[in-house]
């Protein structure tokens, strides 16, 4: 028999590369077809790779909860700024201004503002792109405190909270701005805030994505309507609660 | 000494766009990434764009260098590598460049999904993040397994001649690739490669 026929005598059923058990004449025919495990590998990756946008996180979640020892990433914050340097925090010269609208303004140095009712959250912070750090803990002035000190006056609506890294500027509406839980942080984790945190003084809004978080705050205004902040204007969505 | 030819001017090209374009982006995204980093050296809407950009450049670059170069060459390596068995290259060199073409994929989506998803809630998950750090994470410990590979490790450096010169020592090619047929260099010893083949 030749054995160039070989593989048309044998069952459809058997595969090309099981020609070769048939008899070692059949390598000198045909190599086998090269399986292209390559190519699969590469398809799973990207798919894989594409499909973890819709799982990714819950599996994720669930490892950093199975193995919460290990911090699976650095400290879990990713710091984002807008303008070319962060604002350097100077005690002596630093102030809070707090305006705008108001029957008494009120401008704050540091020591002063620290010497205000403090109080203290346990907040989990949720950034719009996707990342969180679970409880922080922040200290500081409860907003509600100090816009009761300033009086609002009969057409201020909003508060617009303008930060000292140029050009960025955000607003809560006054409702918003009196929940309990909005503070002016200048503790965090137990430590004076960090400088990549917004150093001295950070709005901490925790029912709402980071963006509404201003750090570096220096000042504070009664405004009568809240507008688009920075990112608002850039296409980040107004409505900024966590659902 | 003699000397075969292991690759070819465009398929060097393409490695070296890719490996400029992968520090480039590897280098502005850490700055972006690393807190310490991104204080030291702050500019963060430049360095945004200079990595935006970086990687759009990186996909066109690649592109330009399959369309203008030996666009045959470079599929007949891609056939080549889809099969994992030893020949011009081993089987871990071969999962090595699986794993970074796939990861090109993923890094160009997940990056114009962060893009687009600052301007549109449209563009965003909540793990796109995650798979552009998940992506970054392998791919550097990659990179720096073939950083060791091809400059340190003594058995296998000898093939950075490859990727600059494009030859390699014959007797080199013969011990580490056995099951290579591989061309001689223009003036190499064509008997000598003969004896490759039996």
């Amino acid at each position: 028999m030749n054995a160039i026929d070989e593989p048309r005598i044998v069952p459809t059923s058997v595969s090309r590369v099981d020609t070769l058990t048939v008899g070692t004449i059949s390598i000198d025919v045909d190599e086998p077809v090269p399986r292209r495990y390559g190519r699969g590998l590469f398809l799973a990756t990207v798919a894989g790779g594409l499909s973890s946008l819709v799982w990714g996180k819950t599996v994720w979640n669930g490892l950093a909860n199975a193995v919460p020892s290990v911090p699976l990433v650095p400290s879990g914050w990713r710091i984002y700024t807008v303008a070319a340097t962060m604002p350097r925090f100077d005690s002596r010269t630093w102030r809070l201004e707090v305006g705008g609208l108001v029957g008494a303004p009120l401008t704050l140095d540091y020591d002063s503002l620290r010497a205000l009712p403090r109080t203290e959250e346990v907040r989990d912070f949720h950034c719009v792109t996707g990342w969180s750090v679970p409880n922080v803990h922040w200290a500081g002035v409860r907003l509600s405190d100090l816009l009761d000190r300033v009086q609002p006056g009969i057409g201020a609506r909003a508060v617009r909270f303008t930060a000292a890294e140029i050009p960025y500027v955000d607003y809560l509406t006054l409702d918003q701005a009196k929940l309990s839980d909005v503070l002016l942080a200048y503790e965090m984790d137990g430590k004076p805030l960090p400088r990549e945190h917004g150093a001295p003084v950070r709005l901490v809004m925790p029912r709402m994505y980071g963006y509404k978080s201003v750090k570096w705050v220096a000042r504070v205004d009664l405004v009568p309507e809240a507008e688009a902040g920075y990112w608002e204007l850039r296409g980040y969505d107004p409505d900024a609660w966590i659902s | 000494m003699s000397y075969v030819v292991r690759f070819t001017r465009t398929e060097r090209t393409f490695h070296w766009v890719n490996a400029v374009f992968f520090l480039h982006l590897a280098v502005t995204g850490l700055i972006l990434y690393l807190p310490r980093l991104s204080e030291l050296v702050g500019r963060r809407p430049l360095l945004k764009n200079l990595h935006f950009w970086g990687g759009i450049s990186w996909v066109c670059a690649l592109a330009l260098v399959f369309l203008l170069g030996d666009s045959r060459r470079l599929l007949r390596t891609a056939r080549e590598i889809e099969v994992l068995r030893d020949d011009r290259f081993d089987v871990g060199q071969k999962l090595n460049a699986i794993v970074t073409a796939a990861f090109t994929i993923l890094f160009l989506v997940s990056g114009l999904l962060l893009w687009f998803g600052e301007r549109d809630t449209a563009f965003r998950f909540p793990s796109t993040v995650l798979l552009h750090d998940g992506v970054m994470y392998v791919a550097l410990t990659l990179f720096v397994g073939h950083l060791y590979l091809a400059v340190v490790h003594p058995a296998t450096r000898h093939a950075l001649r490859g990727m600059t010169l494009g030859t390699v020592d014959e007797e080199w090619a013969r011990r580490r690739h056995p099951e290579w047929e591989a061309p001689p260099a223009c003036g190499g010893n064509s008997a000598a490669t003969n004896a490759i083949r039996t």
